[in-house]
């Protein structure tokens, strides 16, 4: 069952907010690295180099505070980090997880490779894995941060199992462990989670499984946190409406890459959790104008009401030049305030949100 | 007494030094992969990476050897990617997996094209002669399945096409003990009831293409009965190969109880998208546990397979996969 979105939102609404209205605005996590932080990634490697590991950290530090500040100025109402430490989605958590081994890259397409990690034996929960990341932002942070996660679907169908009987019986061990990540986000003050479930739009058959480990993953977590699903690049009439029976807070996809074409699945029955809209395309070098922008933002308006959308870009700007991301997030931010104007003064009427 | 033959349909993972190399050289984009007409210092990579490939096999102790197909950016779609008359298109999902290739579109006549015979050649002559060879190609099925047809009038025709260009590509291949036919889409697309005949008139034209033993390999679960039961008819295969790995295992001994075999069967035992590796004894009963559920006395050949290619794997667990193979054999000995 759905969670209460309508307990936790408010809390990110800024309190110089201009308008009435309020469109959450966030992003859904990773950020170009700046290009010094991917030089000292691989310095740190280099024996004949007097960089060492304490040197890494605050290079990491140091990236994640500009990224941060970086998200404020564009004027986020909810920032991330951009990922600074996390070299891929699973790469990063298998590292962290007691039962994985990485055996070196397989192909994805062509020559894009990734370090497929095995689980070999149990997965266990030891060190936490997110919330020194989280305090570090938090501290260099005025406003709320997210936290993103890859979901134990992703991170159970995204590697080889040499261990379990089935994926399926990982993939709640996995979601277990996430909730016991959860448990000690929200004890060090993180409010704001998103899961990340990109796999789902490959085998999207599988909602269930992912249903099924999202009701582990929020149990027992409070409902002033917001829990986020993020899913990208999938055909959603596959998990449409089951996701109305997800213990979520908000569904965040990325639209914007379709031409929002896949609205309509959204429309009818009604969408139960906040709708998180990607409006900027995570894959396109060049920054939408922000009328552009406020077009694709009324699509949303389409599906839910005002106090119950999210915008945000499509996916995680990662693959971007630095300054297009920058451009792309400042200009999402000044559409949705544009559009929260037009609002509040009944330009725009909320029911018939394509009409001019 | 069945012989039982250790081999594989290749498609192997290049070695880790190679896909750093060949990324450098190449680029990681779309516009970025194989086209056929690579530059000197791209080919040299690829001599290296077969070289490795068939000493892989030779330690090994197959008993084919394939050329590997390192240069197959596109998987078993590769001989329309590299084609003249083929256009690329976008990145399109390989079958049920986390991989990509790019969308051939045929946009003119399949005349014959040699690439896959100039890659046996270069293999026949690293191996020389101290092992069979088994040349490797898709099946004309999976491979009109994975392609887009802008040029011929139909997909009977076009089916009919690409088995004669395949044909012609076998005809011009050197010396081989063993053809793999990779037939994948036998199993996640099946041809509509009726049209069975269609997919196996267009197998047995590329098989009969060759004298060599003909493996007509499935993956990714059970073939349904009907069409089984056309494969074994009609195909001219010497081998159907079944995947003991993924999906109903029951359902595959069924069919074989049911309808028969062909003359010799490729049994896909070992896991060629997990990296735990097999032990040789348990593949070596896995082989007798299915040789013994067949009602017939024998028959000529076991191919112990892995049931995918190999390529979904990392480099350590490829090498040991092809041991795992070659070790079952010596204990089924």
């Amino acid at each position: 069952m759905v969670r209460n979105p309508d307990a936790n939102r408010d809390q990110f609404r800024p309190a110089d907010h201009p308008n009435d209205a309020f469109l959450l605005t966030t992003v859904v996590g990773s950020y170009p690295k700046p290009k010094w932080l991917n030089r000292v990634d691989e310095l740190v490697d280099d024996p004949d180099s007097k960089f060492d590991e304490g040197d890494l950290e605050e290079a990491h530090d140091d990236a994640c505070r500009a990224i941060t500040h970086e998200h404020e100025r564009a004027g986020l109402d909810t920032v991330v980090d951009g990922e600074m430490r996390r070299n891929e989605m699973v790469e990063f958590f298998a590292d962290r997880i007691d039962g994985y081994e990485f055996n070196g890259p397989v192909k994805v397409w062509g020559h894009n490779y990734f370090d497929k990690p095995s689980v070999v034996e149990e997965v266990t929960y030891d060190e936490p894995w997110l919330v020194d990341e989280f305090e570090f932002t938090s501290a260099v942070s005025e406003r709320p941060v997210k936290v993103p996660i890859t979901g134990p679907y992703t991170l159970g169908f995204w590697a080889f199992n040499e261990a379990y009987p089935s994926t399926e019986e990982l993939v709640y061990e996995l979601a277990d462990l996430v909730n016991e990540e959860v448990e000690k986000l929200v004890e060090a003050g993180a409010r704001y989670i998103q899961i990340d479930e990109p796999a789902l739009a490959t085998t999207p058959e599988d909602h269930a499984i992912v249903g099924e480990a999202l009701e582990r993953i929020a149990a027992g977590i409070d409902e002033e946190v917001r829990i986020g699903l993020h899913v990208c690049y999938g055909d959603y009439s596959r998990v449409y409406p089951e996701v109305n029976d997800y213990p979520i807070d908000e569904f965040d996809i990325e639209l914007s890459n379709g031409d929002y074409e896949q609205i309509p699945v959204l429309e009818e029955p009604e969408l139960e959790p906040d709708l998180a809209l990607g409006v900027v395309d995570a894959h396109t070098a060049e920054v939408e104008p922000v009328e552009e922008i406020k077009q694709n933002i009324r699509q949303g308006l389409r599906v839910v009401s005002p106090e119950k959308l999210t915008i945000s870009p499509d996916c995680g700007l990662k693959l971007l030049p630095r300054e297009i991301a920058y451009g792309k997030t400042e200009n999402m931010v000044t559409a949705v305030r544009e559009i929260e104007a037009e609002i509040d003064s009944g330009e725009i009427d909320v029911e018939n949100p394509l009409d001019d | 007494m069945t012989q039982r033959v250790a081999a594989t349909p290749g498609l192997y993972p290049l070695p880790d030094w190679a896909k750093e190399t060949l990324s450098d050289l190449k680029g990681h984009q779309k516009g970025d992969l194989l086209s056929g007409d690579e530059s000197e210092a791209i080919v040299d990579q690829y001599d290296e990476v077969r070289a490795e490939f068939v000493d892989d096999q030779l330690d090994a102790g197959l008993d084919r050897v394939v050329e590997g197909q390192g240069r197959w950016d596109d998987m078993i779609a590769h001989p329309l990617t590299v084609h003249d008359s083929v256009e690329t298109g976008g990145i399109v999902r390989y079958y049920d997996n986390n991989n990509f290739y790019r969308d051939p579109r045929v946009v003119g006549d399949l005349d014959v094209s040699g690439d896959v015979a100039r890659e046996l050649e270069a293999a026949t002559e690293l191996v020389d002669g101290e092992a069979p060879l088994a040349a490797t190609l898709p099946g004309p099925y999976s491979l009109a399945d994975l392609a887009t047809d802008e040029h011929y009038a139909d997909e009977a025709e076009f089916q009919a096409a690409i088995a004669e260009f395949l044909a012609g590509e076998v005809e011009a291949l050197p010396a081989h003990e063993t053809l793999f036919l990779l037939e994948p889409s036998l199993v996640t697309n099946p041809p509509a009831e009726g049209e069975e005949s269609t997919a196996t008139d267009a197998i047995a034209t590329v098989a009969d293409a060759t004298d060599a033993d003909v493996v007509v390999q499935t993956s990714y679960g059970a073939l349904g009965e009907k069409l089984y039961a056309h494969l074994v008819d009609e195909a001219d295969a010497d081998a159907l190969g079944l995947d003991l790995v993924a999906g109903d295992r029951d359902d595959t001994v069924y069919n074989v109880q049911e309808f028969g075999a062909t003359d010799s069967l490729a049994l896909g035992l070992v896991d060629g998208q997990n990296t735990l590796v097999e032990e040789p004894e348990t593949l070596a009963e896995r082989v007798e546990w299915f040789e013994s559920q067949i009602p017939a006395e024998g028959f000529d050949r076991t191919y112990l397979t892995p049931n995918t290619e190999l390529f979904y794997l990392p480099a350590n667990k490829y090498r040991a996969k092809l041991n795992a193979l070659a070790a079952a054999t010596e204990v089924l000995d």
